[in-house]
């Protein structure tokens, strides 16, 4: 048994954040399933938007818009006006703890131009996007366990979380799987946080990381927590073909151009003012439209096909300077380089707006009346609070994870000095040990492997980009059945220690359950709303849909309840670009 | 095309030391290694174990020797390490760390010598502004450093390490320390020089150049280690 006033879950951006907060008053413990510098933030790429204003006129107050108008009106308004005031002072500090900006010729902080990031209210792109080369996730990454380093947080490297200890509306612990041993641990604690991320992993196509599983969201929705606005995934416009690599929309932010077979820069067609720097949403539309309208690459309207990010005419000095990492997948997995040839890329699963619904804290909510736990977090991409609404901006992945780790850290910091230790029964590790001895048990069943490729598939065809009723209704079943399947699973390797397969297992079950809950809450939700397009309800509709959606999953059956969006500073309007 | 991949495999709750499993599959020339060893593990054996994560080379987990030398299984194609049908790639964990099972080893000395040399920003003031002031050529000079991802590649790849000094600190954990000595804003050089100058820290190096080798991130890890010896023999003497 352990015993820490804080414990944080994960450990990328928003978890190491949270813990140099909580870490200031209590003892703090970070366990991650990885070692923490693997964490998936440090493959975030091209900026953190804060209005510095370094190079030009910018405001935090046109930030916050942007934000709000890039996720269909969605955004709690409250939320972003407050991400894009304290975005400032985050990257200030990060600066301040060493993290290695790209910089202007006088020494300050470089900024660069990002998709839906305008100047005064939707203008032109502004150069608001902070940026170290196309590094910037990992610079945060790095100097945030560096910073914790020396500091002393501690960390517990390779623990799985099995299970939370809920004693009512509290949250007092964790039961966890040391993988280097298979032994279970428990760890009582006043507060818990969970940082663990997204879970791209559902889709066949992605971006993400073999680790983006939903653990977190998983782990609590098992213990009656519901999930907000999980029909919201983002396609990113620009993966790597049939990779799915990321290619940051830094590219375009320098100059890069979207391309179809004619070679015409589409995007003219689709988002007139911002053309190639248009929401991500809209532009992974627009590929996706080019392509079924024949005039992608290939030029037959498969599934496969592609077309082209052209950065030719950026020069190589340029793209060696500030993209190094692109033009290095570029050679390594495409085989040519940036600077000769157009890069060939389609959309690919990249991102949750949706999760765990929390306060401006980061305390999670149980209830549509924002009625919050005790002693129980979320922040980062595993959480909503929501800033990103219906569709994510660039860049305000990673000011969300500074911004919202390090409140909901700074609030946990102030908790536990007054909170006490609940009580962790002693047989409150047991479901899990039960769990894990059947996994470990000797006996045929369903391979996991082709139930993860299934899924993938599912959901890759029937809840991406473009969705309609009769697909997902479907989709809805077969993840219902395959669910069923999941239950008779054994692991063929029965060891103790280092066990990778069954941590795979768990893992597929956790994304088994969100996809499950993802496809109800898009079937259910008749609008077309940021990431959110239905071919068969293809307008935006605020009447009935301005709304959140909260989900739970009870005994196999999904809730459904909504929540009230905050629509404080701006009315919505249609979204045009 | 067909080709074999031999895989050194070690459980340590039923082996009593290594041996080499051999796997036929079907792949092609442009597949990551990483996605035919998770398609080993998925259809033929799934207790192969490996550490993994983005699958594209920025996360360091996938470190191993493959046909003898220290590569991101995630940044290998196939057609890099195997030429034409019935070719045959060999893969083993890294060496110079216990190995903990199959692929994985334990990267326990490798953090403990990372952070042994206070691989984190010091300065004693606040900047004057918003934030410390940084030309780019300054910021230019510590850049190899940063792109550093802590993959282990270079510790395994040290002869120094395996022939002559396995205390030696290693590497990375100089290039690390680099990165800080080097950046203008910085003041812990003094610091973190009693943690580089002793006998088994940054002197056992013998410039053999392993290490910049293998770098799956190209740093130029001698240069740079040689760049930090002759700033501490500058700054003693």
């Amino acid at each position: 048994m352990h015993e820490y006033e804080a414990l944080i879950v994960g450990a990328g951006g928003a978890g190491l954040y949270a813990a140099l907060e909580a870490s200031k008053t209590g003892k703090t413990a970070v366990l991650s399933k990885l070692y923490p510098i693997r964490s998936h933030t440090g493959a975030a790429q091209g900026g953190i938007g804060a209005a510095l204003g370094n190079i030009e006129e910018d405001k935090p107050e046109w930030h916050a818009f942007d934000t709000v108008k890039g996720g269909d009106y969605l955004t709690d308004q409250n939320a972003a006006i407050l991400l894009s005031e304290d975005a400032i002072q985050a990257v200030y500090e990060l600066e301040n703890k060493g993290l290695p900006f790209s910089r202007t010729p006088d020494g300050l902080i470089d900024q660069r131009r990002f998709g839906g990031h305008t100047r005064n209210f939707g203008e032109a792109p502004v150069r608001r996007a902070c940026y170290a080369a196309d590094r910037t996730g990992h610079m945060i990454l790095q100097t945030l366990y560096q910073q914790c380093i020396k500091n002393d947080v501690v960390f517990f490297d390779e623990y799985y979380v099995l299970d939370v200890v809920m004693e009512g509306q509290r949250c007092s612990g964790l039961v966890t799987l040391n993988f280097s041993t298979g032994e279970i641990h428990i760890f009582k604690a006043k507060a818990v946080l969970f940082a663990t991320g997204g879970f791209g992993r559902m889709f066949r196509i992605t971006s993400n990381a073999y680790a983006n599983t939903g653990d977190g969201q998983a782990l609590l929705v098992n213990r009656g927590v519901p999930l907000e606005d999980l029909e919201f995934y983002q396609f990113h416009p620009t993966g790597i073909r049939g990779l799915g690599i990321l290619i940051t929309e830094g590219v375009r932010g320098e100059g890069g151009i979207l391309r179809n077979a004619k070679g015409e820069r589409f995007m003219e067609r689709y988002a007139p003012t911002l053309l190639d720097l248009a929401p991500r949403d809209m532009i992974a539309r627009a590929i996706h439209s080019e392509i079924q309208e024949l005039r992608g690459i290939k030029g037959d309207g498969s599934v496969d096909d592609f077309i082209h990010l052209d950065a030719t005419h950026l020069g190589k000095e340029k793209i060696e300077a500030k993209l190094p990492d692109i033009a290095e997948f570029s050679r390594t997995y495409l085989g040519i380089d940036p600077a000769d040839k157009p890069m060939s890329v389609h959309p690919t699963a990249h991102y949750a707006m949706g999760g765990i619904p929390t306060d401006l804290n980061g305390r999670v909510i149980f209830d549509s009346q924002g009625t919050t736990y005790e002693g129980l977090y979320a922040a980062g991409e595993c959480a909503c609070v929501s800033v990103h609404g219906a569709n994510r901006l660039g860049t305000n992945s990673l000011v969300e994870l500074i911004v919202y780790g390090r409140r909901a850290g700074q609030h946990m910091a102030q908790y536990v000095k007054g909170a006490d230790f609940g009580i962790a029964p002693p047989d409150v590790g047991e479901p899990a040990r039960a769990r894990l001895a059947e996994l470990r048990s000797q006996g045929n069943g369903p391979n996991p492997e082709s139930l993860r490729q299934e899924m993938q598939r599912v959901m890759m065809e029937n809840v991406g980009i473009y969705r309609n009723g009769e697909n997902m209704a479907k989709a809805k079943n077969t993840l219902g059945e395959m669910r069923q399947v999941y239950t008779q699973i054994k692991a063929n390797d029965p060891s103790k220690a280092f066990n990778t397969q069954v941590l795979e297992i768990l893992e597929l079950g956790h994304l088994l359950d969100l996809a499950y809950m993802m496809t109800a809450c898009a079937l259910n939700r008749q609008e077309s709303r940021g990431a959110h397009a239905r071919e068969d309800y293809p307008e935006r509709d605020d009447k009935n849909w301005l709304k959140h959606t909260l989900a739970w999953l009870e005994g196999g059956k999904i809730r459904l309840d909504y929540k009230n969006v905050d629509i404080s500073r701006w009315a919505p309007k249609p979204r045009k670009y | 095309m067909k080709i074999t991949v031999e895989i050194q495999r070690f459980n340590p709750e039923s082996d009593s030391k290594s041996y080499t499993r051999k796997y036929e599959v079907d792949a092609e020339p442009t597949d990551r290694l990483l996605t035919v060893l998770l398609d080993i593990k998925g259809t033929q054996d799934p207790t192969l174990g490996i550490r993994k994560s983005c699958a594209h080379g920025v996360c360091g987990s996938d470190a191993m020797v493959i046909n003898g030398k220290e590569r991101l299984a995630c940044k290998t194609l196939i057609k890099d390490v195997a030429q034409g049908e019935g070719a045959v790639i060999c893969v083993e964990p890294l060496r110079n760390l216990p190995i903990q099972r199959d692929l994985m080893v334990d990267q326990d000395k490798f953090f403990k010598n990372y952070m042994h040399v206070k691989p984190y920003f010091m300065s004693s003031e606040e900047p004057k502004e918003k934030e410390f002031r940084q030309t780019p050529d300054e910021r230019q000079k510590f850049e190899e450093g940063t792109k550093c991802i802590l993959c282990v590649s270079c510790y395994s790849a040290c002869p120094v390490i395996q022939e002559v000094n396995p205390n030696f600190l290693g590497p990375a954990a100089v290039v690390q320390a680099a990165r800080f000595n080097d950046d203008s804003r910085d003041e812990g050089f003094e610091e973190r020089l009693l943690q580089l100058d002793y006998p088994d820290g940054i002197w056992p190096c013998e410039s053999r150049f392993e290490c910049t080798r293998v770098c799956p991130r190209g740093i130029k890890i001698t240069k740079t280690i040689n760049f930090t010896k002759r700033k501490i023999q500058q700054h003693k003497s």
